[in-house]
């Protein structure tokens, strides 16, 4: 019995093929079929082709700096264009300061939104927190700049920062005139931006983790606290990292309300009352305004790191994501 | 034997100490705070967007070009206008190109070819939009030698088609293989079947895809900045610099002028309400539409 019906469709789409040819007897058919077929090809190949197009635009026009100054491009802290002098520190800097400091803000939050949806919350409510969530991820990053200056900043200045610095002060990283716009500014609206993306990863990893790991659990006597902690995070925390990982790639990346609350002054301070750069944000200031082929390289050359940066961070993300969602969730070690 | 085993487990099992019944408590209070917590700023600035935006809203700001610094009145109707002919253009380049490469994914590409491409999408996909205003700006502007629409819409093109590869694809993989196959048993060449039945199948799941990547990329301003650039006046001319809304709204909120605060704030609830307005009048669309019943 060789099958008159395969069942898998694979086979029947390879043998449709021949069977097609033969009903029509034309050659255009096929020659249809070929040409829409090398036409879906050419898209997808132009997906890859976008992303070569990037990097060698990116290699090409950074080429100057990168002949000029070399490796000291990433050590160097002059940020000189008048004398042509760039070292990108300040901006490295600035891009890891705030994006750790969101990263702090925003993991704990993030993941108790995450618990709290997947594990306490009333089913009714379980909708709406989540087409909230998913409205938050809509709103584009210039409305986020435009609350921060006008509500965040002010906030910051009259309460949080003379607050901090009354208590906090003799650490060194909460010293100096409370301005409101600065490095603790970008850091809490980058916390507010990633949050959103942190804790639906999360969510989505802490739905996958087997329901009968948490009947095992309780059955043993456990909380439902110690369910989540022993049956719950610990099997998904591979999943989790991946997702605050993910909420990294987007803070490193993110330009314009960092732009618009973090002070733009390229320099190095202790203090996260200071105003800073970043690398996104010296791009979006300066590069229209580059005179001077060394000038605007050097800025190419700043977003040819940021894009090397963001590529690794996100690969690694989806790299840890995927390990949870599709592969082997419960383990016999856990 | 079972009796002995029982008593044994009992009075642990009955009695939960108090430091744990306590511990328990505390975390669910530490979870629900964590909700409170996140949910105050993102209540504040939906209720800011909307107070602030609607005091500021006015038939004057929908249909006037910007006055000059100083003079009151005037508002950001081209800049609603280079939006739509930015985002335009962005659509035109980058929908066909999205859907197309969605296609080959689910229908060709079930291989280590089409892996690959799906895994440079995703990587696509975290780009900062700044580094792609920055290609955009070298493939486009120094090409061209002023700054355009059509740079502004080329640089949102390439944000859009790895978004609209992805979900595309997700949704014709939803679209059951029998009705391929019913199409085949008919006789229908495969173009045919892949265009008029499995694409149409799936319709309203595709166009859901490509309103969320219109959506992401109609309050992108960072690869704008220097694309598009910004204009004062109207500006129809894919080869002329123009303004755009979200451009508009930085240009204003970082001025020292309280009418264009004012005007940003009018500006970000347009804004809000176009991208909101279109996911979900997509979503409505999508529970009413065909690929309900297909699954």
């Amino acid at each position: 019995m060789t099958g008159p019906q395969p069942v898998v469709s694979q086979q029947v789409k390879a043998e449709s093929k021949p069977q097609v040819s033969l009903l029509r007897h034309t050659s255009s058919g096929e020659l249809a079929d070929k040409t829409f077929g090398y036409a879906m090809l050419a898209c997808a190949i132009g997906i890859l082709g976008l992303l070569a197009l990037i990097v060698y635009e990116l290699v090409l026009r950074s080429q100057l700096s990168w002949h000029a100054f070399g490796w000291s491009f990433f050590v160097g802290r002059d940020w000189n264009p008048v004398e042509e002098q760039f070292g990108a520190l300040p901006f490295i800097y600035g891009t890891i300061v705030s994006s750790l400091l969101s990263l702090i803000l925003a993991v704990p939050l993030a993941v108790g939104v995450a618990v709290f949806t997947t594990e306490m919350c009333p089913k009714w409510l379980r909708g709406p927190l989540s087409f909230f969530t998913e409205l938050l991820a809509a709103i584009p990053s210039v409305i986020y700049g435009l609350w921060a200056i006008f509500v965040l900043v002010p906030l910051l200045r009259e309460y949080v920062e003379p607050f901090l610095g009354k208590t906090l002060g003799w650490t060194g990283l909460f010293e100096g005139a409370p301005y409101g716009i600065g490095m603790l500014a970008a850091g809490v609206i980058l916390a507010i931006m990633i949050v959103p993306i942190i804790s639906s990863i999360s969510r989505e990893v802490l739905s996958v983790v087997p329901q009968h790991q948490r009947e095992a659990v309780l059955a043993l006597g456990a909380t439902r606290w110690e369910m989540i902690r022993v049956g719950v995070l610990r099997n998904a925390r591979a999943g989790i990292v991946g997702g605050v990982i993910l909420g990294l790639g987007r803070a490193l990346g993110e330009t314009m309300a960092v732009t618009m609350v973090i002070g733009n002054r390229p320099e190095i301070a202790k203090s996260l009352f200071a105003p800073g750069y970043t690398m996104a944000s010296v791009i979006a200031n300066e590069f229209s305004e580059a005179t001077g082929d060394t000038y605007l390289s050097a800025l190419v050359e700043i977003g040819l790191a940021l894009f090397l940066v963001t590529i690794v961070v996100n690969a690694l993300a989806r790299l840890m994501v995927w390990t949870v969602t599709r592969g082997q969730p419960a383990r016999g070690h856990a | 034997m079972p009796e002995s085993t029982k008593s044994a487990i009992a009075p642990g099992m009955l009695q939960i100490s108090l430091y744990r019944r306590l511990t328990d408590k505390l975390m669910t209070f530490v979870a629900v705070s964590t909700v409170v917590i996140v949910l105050v700023p993102l209540v504040a600035i939906f209720s800011y967007l909307v107070i602030k935006g609607i005091g500021s809203i006015n038939w004057a700001f929908l249909t006037q070009t910007p006055k000059p610094v100083g003079e009151p009145g005037g508002g950001m109707a081209n800049a609603i206008g280079g939006s739509v002919l930015v985002l335009g253009i962005a659509s035109l380049l980058g929908v066909p190109v999205g859907i197309g490469a969605g296609i080959y994914l689910s229908e060709y590409g079930r291989n280590r070819f089409g892996d690959f491409v799906r895994f440079t999408s995703d990587v696509l996909n975290g780009v900062p939009s700044i580094v792609i205003g920055i290609v955009a700006y070298s493939i486009v502007v120094l090409r061209q030698r002023h700054f355009s629409a059509l740079a502004g819409g080329f640089a949102l093109a390439i944000m859009m088609i790895p978004t609209i590869a992805r979900t595309t694809e997700e949704m014709l993989l939803l679209v059951p293989n029998a009705i391929r196959e019913a199409a085949y048993g008919l006789g229908v060449p495969r173009w045919r079947t892949t265009l008029s039945i499995t694409l149409r199948t799936a319709t309203s799941g595709v166009i859901t895809g490509v309103m969320l990547a219109f959506a992401r990329v109609a309050g992108e301003t960072a690869p704008l900045l220097f694309t598009a650039f910004g204009n004062q006046y109207w500006n129809w001319n894919t080869n002329e610099p123009t303004a755009a809304l979200p451009l508009q709204i930085f240009t204003y909120a970082i001025s020292p002028f309280e009418e264009w605060h004012r005007q940003a704030w009018a500006g970000a609830l347009v804004l809000i309400v176009l991208i909101v307005g279109a996911v979900s009048a997509v979503r409505i669309a999508v529970r009413h539409g065909t690929l309900a019943g297909a699954n």
